[in-house]
């Protein structure tokens, strides 16, 4: 029951002009474990792994995952690179180029001109049958590349691969297999002497038959995973020849800006084209059903004359919305408190509420599209090219296979650019539909981006605890709206009644999934609650949490190490205190320490935030390092000056002068340490996120005694 | 209306309309897109190019007030295919997460340690004010902090 279950097709073949190609396909299922509760039990994904072997000694590791600076994809090669024992400084990576195209072999042809091999026909069938039953080939999300393909993909796929390879050798030479070594992409055979390398041997391995289990290197050999490697992407990050969505260009492109209905689900009513369509450059006013779009022969005029319009739209009836009659709305649907049990020696209650949030990606949404009577061609960063082009697709009444979609790198994703929130990529291409056959790139402006995202949903809680005699927790328990049945449920404490009772009620502001989705917000609920029951005990929150994880081993671990990389219970000057918060999401568990310092006005400065974690085994220590700090400079914005505000049906703010961020003035000294461990590794790139505004918070309540149960920090008066 | 510039080095003539953002030409006219578009009111740096040596931020100049002017851009830095300090600081601690708001972030850095090669912390955070959403900030410190101690200093 607790263990993984695999079910892959290895296939492989001959690449022209010698190589090999391999590749596995398939998918991997968590039906959950012990100690970890992972939040894609329903569907970890699928695999879709190529390793590709050439003459020139080189090794391409195809990645269907994008890289938004998460280091992904160096972290896949690596994995597939340590079974093979490759010279590291001969291993290349590419984003795996097509969508189903993929999936069946396209590009195993568009690399070899040649046809496909059997045995991945095989494999590639089954792998588009099970395609048709996920939502998308190529997502990135859910901390889960290095999780599923990684894992089960790149793993098995590298193994295979020195397998033939020292079967190919062996074959050559008239020796055992086992009697060969392999290192730095040679295998040799010390008893004759004689030894080839990898690209030597490629055309012969892709002769070899298909190992169908092939053996993973025992961990305890790893040389290259646990250390830092370098990604593959930075060059192109430092000198500004990376190519995002933005950048891309074609012959005779034409610019699009657009101005949206502001209250979502409004449509345009009406827009007197002329003032624009007068002013230089101008090509035409598009009117979409819910924008107004002004294309012309350079973003700049677009943006001008789009500025000349004055668009009426209707506000599909949510015009009397507001933060405000939101929040109403949650609180009459919370309701009374749980129940705690009778004979209670102290209950304590607690309401906490969180805002709306954007992704607030640095590079705005765009897209490029060309439609033509063949087809489209559709360019844009996201995090699912699959799903973009489905979604282009539909939106121009096309079938996906007359959709060419090209993923350019990301500006930025944490869930914004993921399927159900492409909006963007169906309303370029309808755009370039208008003005078919020219191409045109359309480019939200910040304005535009910021008050049409996918929020992170605003939630509340309200939460009940009860105590016995000892001090000991006898009860928890919570009500919340705005989603989360399995994050607001989860706490690794040994508490005899635990319950969380979601309730609805609905708005519609658009929601999405925001890094870490529903655990920034249970994480700040359930983290600062028990923090609150500590205190009500009369406890050290630390020993508090640390004494209730009897159960949770993993998790008291981590809880330990934070505390000793903070020195917890030391002594600190007036104004100043460290609060701990730990959660676990996507497989991985984090805690944090904050060190909090207080003026006596009240104004709050977090001088450090140390963090442990225990993800499993550490592919690439040093992005592995850069994801958490990145999760907890993000989650600080979230936990300080973050909010998005409705009014009248929209979004009150519009620009990063009101959407506010910290900058690197505001960011504390970030130390992390990673817990050893051979357990499966999990995700990286969101569990960071969770505990830093609960450690922010309960530190400003041990610095103050003052309780936070309300964020933005900004609009709580700490003194 | 023409425009004379210099951008990296080369002489340009520029005919746009005057209140046109030097950024869209440069993205747009020029095919110079290492400099992004974030937010277009210079609130963060994700624009930022050197003019006439000083940073600036390229979406609110207006072109026609840079008459004669010189302009380094991203691409500027690294005319020969040899990166500067700051670049290669850059990939030694592996700053960069998705890097939109990188190439600002290095113009930036560039011009302040041009200007003061060994600054204190709080010159660093009055100077580097620009927005990065990946949370790179923790390595932007240490990788001025580095570049300080090779040019000399110790603070």
């Amino acid at each position: 029951m607790n263990k993984w279950t695999r079910r892959a097709f290895i296939g492989a073949g001959a690449l022209a002009g010698g190589g090999l190609a391999l590749g596995v396909l398939g998918v991997a299922l968590a039906p959950g474990r012990h100690s970890v509760v992972p939040d894609d039990a329903e569907g970890a994904g699928q695999l879709n792994t190529w390793i590709l072997v050439t003459p020139d000694n080189i090794v391409t590791v195809l990645v269907p995952h994008c890289e938004m600076g998460q280091g992904a994809q160096t972290a896949l090669a690596m994995m597939a690179a340590e079974e093979m024992d490759v010279d590291w400084s001969l291993v290349r990576v590419k984003e795996a180029p097509a969508l189903d195209e993929y999936a069946n072999g396209y590009v195993v042809r568009a690399l070899t001109g040649e046809s496909v091999p059997g045995p991945i026909e095989v494999g590639l069938d089954y792998g588009t049958y099970r395609l048709a039953r996920w939502f998308g080939l190529q997502a990135t999300g859910g901390s889960m590349s290095v999780r599923t393909t990684g894992q089960y993909g790149m793993r098995v796929a590298g193994a295979a691969a020195r397998e033939m390879l020292v079967a190919a050798a062996a074959e050559q030479w008239n020796v055992r297999a086992a009697e060969c070594q392999v290192a730095s992409s040679r295998v040799s055979h010390a008893a004759s002497g004689r030894s080839a390398t990898f690209g030597e041997l490629a055309q012969a391995a892709a002769r070899q038959s298909v190992p169908s289990r092939p053996t993973p290197k025992d961990p305890q050999a790893y040389t290259l995973r646990r250390t830092a490697r370098r990604r593959f992407d930075m060059r192109s990050k430092v000198d500004g020849s990376a190519v995002y969505g933005i950048d891309f260009t074609l012959p005779g492109m034409l610019h699009a800006a657009v101005a949206i209905a502001p209250v979502n689900g409004g449509k345009l009513v009406s827009v007197d084209s002329a003032p624009a369509e007068s002013m230089p450059g101008v090509k035409r006013v598009v009117r979409l059903e819910e924008a107004v779009a002004v294309v012309a022969d350079s973003y700049w005029r677009a943006s001008r004359a789009l500025e000349a319009l004055e668009p009426v739209f209707d506000d599909a009836g949510h015009g009397g919305v507001s933060s405000a009659t939101i929040f109403e709305a949650f609180d009459e649907a919370l309701a009374a408190p749980p129940e705690m049990p009778a004979g209670a020696a102290k209950v304590i209650t607690a309401d906490y509420r969180v805002p709306f949030l954007a992704h607030a990606t640095m590079e705005p949404m765009a897209c490029t599209a060309r439609v033509t009577p063949e087809g489209a061609e559709v360019w844009a960063g996201t995090q699912d090219p699959l799903n973009a082009r489905k979604t282009a697709a539909e939106a121009l009444g096309l079938e996906p296979g007359q959709v060419r979609f090209t993923n350019l790198a990301l500006g930025g994703g944490f869930g914004r650019r993921l399927p159900g929130s492409l909006d963007f990529v169906g309303m370029g291409a309808r755009i370039a539909q208008a003005m078919s056959p020219a191409p045109v790139k359309m480019i939200w402006s910040r304005e535009t981006d910021m008050q049409h995202g996918y929020f992170r949903p605003a939630a509340m809680s309200r939460h009940a605890g009860a105590l016995d005699a000892s001090g000991a927790p006898v009860a928890v328990a919570s009500h919340y709206v705005g989603g989360g049945d399995r994050e607001s449920t989860f706490m690794p404490y040994v508490i005899p009644e635990k319950k969380a009772e979601g309730r609805e009620a609905p708005h519609h502001v658009r929601t999405g999934a925001w890094r870490s989705v529903l655990n920034s917000q249970h994480g700040f609920f359930k983290e600062s609650f028990i923090d609150e029951l500590a205190h009500a005990a009369g406890k050290d929150p630390f020993a508090f949490r640390r004494d209730l994880m009897g159960e949770h081993p993993r998790f008291r671990a981590v809880l330990e190490r934070a505390a000793a990389m903070a020195s917890w219970g030391r002594a600190l000057p007036k104004g100043e205190g460290l609060g701990i918060a730990i959660a676990e999401c996507f497989g991985s568990i984090v805690a944090e320490v904050a060190h909090a310092a207080l003026s006596p006005e009240g104004v709050l400065k977090v001088k450090q935030v140390w963090a442990a974690v225990d993800c499993g085994e550490v592919v690439n220590t040093d992005t592995a390092a850069a994801q958490i700090e990145g999760g907890i400079i993000f989650g600080l914005s979230a936990a300080l000056v973050g909010a998005i505000t409705i009014d009248k049906g929209r979004v009150v703010e519009s620009n990063f002068h009101d959407y506010q961020m910290i900058y690197l003035a505001d960011t504390p000294a970030i130390e992390v340490q990673f817990i050893p461990s051979t357990a499966p590794p999990g995700g990286l790139g969101e569990p960071g996120v969770p505990p830093i505004a609960p450690a922010v918070a309960n530190a400003i309540f041990a610095a103050t005694g003052i309780r936070v149960r309300e964020l933005p920090l900004r609009r709580v008066r700490l003194a | 209306m023409a425009i004379a510039l210099t951008v990296n080095g080369q002489p340009r003539t520029i005919d746009v309309e005057p209140e046109t953002p030097l950024l869209w030409v440069l993205r747009d006219t020029l095919g110079l897109t290492g400099t992004k578009f974030g937010c277009g009111i210079a609130a963060c740096g994700a624009c930022t190019v050197h003019v006439n040596g000083e940073p600036m931020r390229s979406c609110v100049l207006a072109v026609s007030d840079l008459e004669g002017a010189s302009i380094t851009t991203i691409e500027g830095l690294a005319p020969s295919g040899v990166l500067n300090n700051v670049q290669q600081a850059w990939l030694d601690q592996q700053v960069p997460q998705c890097g939109y708001c990188q190439t600002g972030m290095i113009m930036a850095v560039t011009a302040l340690l041009s200007e003061r090669p060994n600054p204190t912390d709080q010159e660093i955070d009055e100077s580097i004010t620009n927005i990065c959403r990946c949370g790179t900030f923790a390595r932007v410190r240490r990788a001025i902090h580095g570049l300080a101690a090779e040019a000399g200093g110790t603070r």
